[in-house]
């Protein structure tokens, strides 16, 4: 698309709709909300980086040498919190989602503005709750906050991280409620059920978990904060309380939490995976009903992180046979993703990169959530860094890979602009290269018997520490590079016109940046997604 | 609906941009309540769960604790109550015909018997207050041999009464702001969702006290 330079961004789009602090900060469009997050989870995700910095840091060497033991207990807990709850939660669902739900289903914004404008707010304040804990001394008690430690023994900053995370979690609420009513009632003209996109059911499976599991966490963190502000006796052991409540209720959220991260990345791989095979999705009624099918038995599961806790084995036992049956769906989008390309002319694009490195560590972090959930292997390796290595995979494999992928397809979309393609595939690899080199020698790690969450080590364990640190740093590159250029494209980045890819899909048929309310007329769908008849054109290859 | 018909050219007022029109923003708000009440369902769940966990491991200090609540005040709050979600239903009623009068008169009952409820609350409150029944280090319970589980008691007592009692206050803010759009024309007879899901939060709340009320002061009763 040679001719691409001479074009001009349509005028009358939302970036140009407002320009002071004003029209950002009131704003109720939904692609400017989608921003607003998008600037505040980078920063936080920035935060919870440094933090992994000073881990990898301190376990360069044995002796544990760089920090106490007190503080690396903070840096690995303060990594935790910003990281799960102020990046990976809202990662995908309150940006890409955000921007991106109402574009696709053909309506003007979400079906509450001013709730979606709020939701911002809140996550901000619950985050100023949490930034003051960081600096009031930091926090120690693991981002779990596991009772009676955090509510009688820990001495940092436990009440006002605590209150941030609850603050926070109505945010995330707010936004599965939007999404949930959007979806239900603002569907253009046309667009049935099984003509949304795959992205949409991901999201909408994710909503479902947003409104049915973060109020239960909500609620046990008042209990801890009553306990721990006002000496109440729930969780306390003194009054004949059961620390072991906690763990329950608090994975009854935080396992389906690990969902509200990877379905909507699940989401964004199928749009993927369409758009750089040219092919509908194969088995699109699977995949769209197998993001349902996690969403539900990702509420059955939770008792898998207490197989050590003192839960009876019977309880012990149907949880581990249910985690297994996650495998089931899991593996049927997978299978569809692999069916899809089969045979297809796949075009290796950025985002198409991003894709294949998500399937391939996703699936590693899936299989080896299967060996965790055996409950002989998971006695050996609990708390060991099997499990840092599994759940690391899942998230920073699974999420953060899809989060990319999808930004880098979605970019021109959202800023008008084309990123600069081949600096943006040696990115690709650095990040793939990076984190296996940072990831996978922990699974070894672990298994040897290295323990989570201590700063000093037997110096057998060194050179595979040594190997993680140095693949960190490498991946830290691949995360900053990203930054820099998305920022650079922003002002020389070529214009992109409304569909760089050729793809399918209502966000294409309108401008890049489209205007405020999305469409200049509503569009009428008579088509399934991804329909994709011939070969397309003349797109960027 | 033929009114919407005949609005649908002259873009009602109260239609926000980027809905189609009336019918769709009254069926996206009042569904936007229901979710939210699921997820209140979900939040005071668990503290049902917590609830159900002690009082299944601890009877007797459950039962001894229980007969400490004043019944009268928390029957009579019971009742407050129940004629409160009565008026709100009328008001709500009042608003789908449009007569701004009666919604803003059952609007006022609404709110003085929710504010007649938290008073009643208060004085339960200050009775726990001094007779050492507020968990922590002053608490004191008569059965020495109850003392630690009827602390879980009160725990409970005191998180989820006052989480209820703060979804009155919330309650009483709607109200409010409800009677403040109706007096200035707002609400209308096309435009009577916000009173309807408002009445649907309210709802909600009295009912989570239906389940309370017994769960914290009819146990082990005999009349
Ligand atoms: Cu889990």
């Amino acid at each position: 698309m040679s001719s691409s330079t001479e074009l001009k961004l349509p005028p009358n789009n939302y970036l140009h709709d407002g320009y002071g602090w004003k029209s950002w900060l009131l704003t109720r469009d939904h692609k400017r909300i989608a921003l607003l997050y998008l600037a505040a989870i980078t920063f936080f995700f920035i935060i919870g980086g440094a933090f992994a910095v000073g881990i990898r840091l301190d376990l360069a060497t044995p002796a544990g040498d760089m920090v106490t033991d007190d503080t690396y207990n903070k840096l690995f807990t303060m990594h935790g919190v910003m990281m799960v709850f102020f990046f990976l939660i809202p990662a995908v669902p309150a940006t890409l989602g955000n921007f991106l739900l109402p574009l696709m289903i053909g309506a003007k914004d979400l079906a509450f503005p001013k709730i979606n404008l709020a939701s911002w707010y809140i996550y901000m304040i619950g985050s100023l709750f949490t930034l003051y804990a960081i600096i009031a001394g930091g926090l120690d008690t693991g981002w779990t906050f596991y009772t009676p430690f955090s509510t009688a023994a820990s001495t940092s900053a436990v009440l006002p991280a605590g209150l941030g995370i609850f603050i926070n979690g109505f945010s995330s609420i707010l936004t599965g409620l939007n999404f949930i009513v959007t979806i239900h009632r603002m569907r253009a003209p046309g667009m049935t059920w099984f003509r949304l996109p795959l992205f949409i059911w991901a999201h909408y499976a994710t909503s479902i978990i947003m409104i049915l599991g973060t109020p239960v966490v909500a609620v046990t963190l008042v209990m801890v904060v009553a306990e721990r502000a006002f000496h109440f006796g729930i969780f306390d052991p003194a009054v004949g309380g059961d620390p072991v409540l906690f763990q329950h209720l608090f994975w009854f959220y935080s396992h389906p939490a690990v969902y509200i991260m990877v379905l909507p990345s699940m989401g964004i791989i199928s749009e993927l995976i369409a758009a750089f095979c040219r092919k509908q999705i194969f088995g699109y009624t699977f995949v769209a009903f197998s993001s349902l099918g996690i969403a539900v038995l990702g509420f059955l599961v939770w008792g898998h992180h207490m197989f050590v806790a003192g839960e009876s084995v019977y309880a012990a036992l149907v949880f581990s046979l249910i985690s297994f049956f996650v495998a089931i769906p899991s593996a049927v989008k997978v299978f569809n993703w692999t069916a899809t390309m089969y045979k297809g002319s796949v075009e290796w694009a950025t985002p198409m990169l991003y894709a294949i490195g998500f399937i391939g560590l996703f699936t590693i972090g899936g299989l080896t959530g299967l060996f965790l959930a055996s409950i002989g292997i998971d006695v050996h390796v609990t708390d060991t860094y099997f499990v840092v290595a599994h759940f690391h995979y899942v998230m920073v494999g699974g999420t953060i890979m899809a989060y990319l992928g999808g930004l880098h397809y979605w970019w021109p979309k959202i800023s008008g602009r084309m990123y600069p393609e081949r600096l943006a595939k040696i990115a690709a690899v650095i990040v793939f290269v990076g984190f296996n080199l940072t990831f996978f020698p922990q699974f070894i790690l672990g298994y040897l018997g290295m323990p989570r969450r201590y700063h000093a080590y037997p110096p057998e364990f060194q050179l595979l520490n040594v190997l993680s640190s140095a693949g960190a740093s490498i991946l830290a590159i691949g995360y900053l590079l990203p930054m820099f250029y998305f920022a650079w494209s922003l002002r020389y980045g070529p214009i992109a016109g409304s569909n760089p890819w050729g793809a399918v899909g209502l966000e294409w048929n309108t401008t890049s940046p489209p205007p405020t309310l999305n469409f200049e007329e509503t569009p009428v769908v008579t088509w399934d997604a991804y329909e994709y008849p011939t070969p397309v054109e003349g797109h960027v290859a | 609906m033929p009114e919407a018909v005949l609005h649908e050219h002259h873009h009602p007022p109260a239609l926000a941009h980027h809905f189609e029109n009336l019918e769709e923003q009254h069926t996206a708000a009042t569904l936007g309540m229901w979710v939210f009440l699921v997820t209140e369902v979900l939040f005071f769940g668990g503290l049902f769960m917590a609830y159900t966990l002690y009082r299944h491991w601890y009877p007797a200090a459950f039962m001894a604790s229980s007969h400490e609540l004043d019944i009268t005040l928390g029957a009579t709050n019971t009742a407050v109550l129940i004629v409160s979600s009565l008026t709100m239903a009328l008001a709500v009623h009042a608003a789908q015909e449009g007569e701004r009068g009666k919604i803003m008169f059952f609007l006022v009952v609404t709110m003085i018997l929710g504010l007649a409820f938290l008073g009643i609350k208060s004085v339960e409150y200050m009775d726990k207050f001094e007779h050492h029944h507020v968990p922590g280090a002053s608490f004191h319970f008569d059965d020495p041999a109850l003392q630690q589980p009827a602390q879980i008691f009160f725990s409970l007592y005191f998180v989820m009464t006052g989480l209820h009692a703060l979804h009155m206050i919330v309650g009483l803010g709607l109200m409010t702001w409800m009677f403040i759009w109706t007096k200035n024309g707002t609400i209308t007879k096309d435009y009577s969702s916000p009173i309807e899901i408002s009445g649907l939060y309210w709802h909600f709340v009295d009912i989570v006290w239906i389940f309370l009320f017994p769960l914290l002061y009819l146990l082990g009763r005999h009349i």
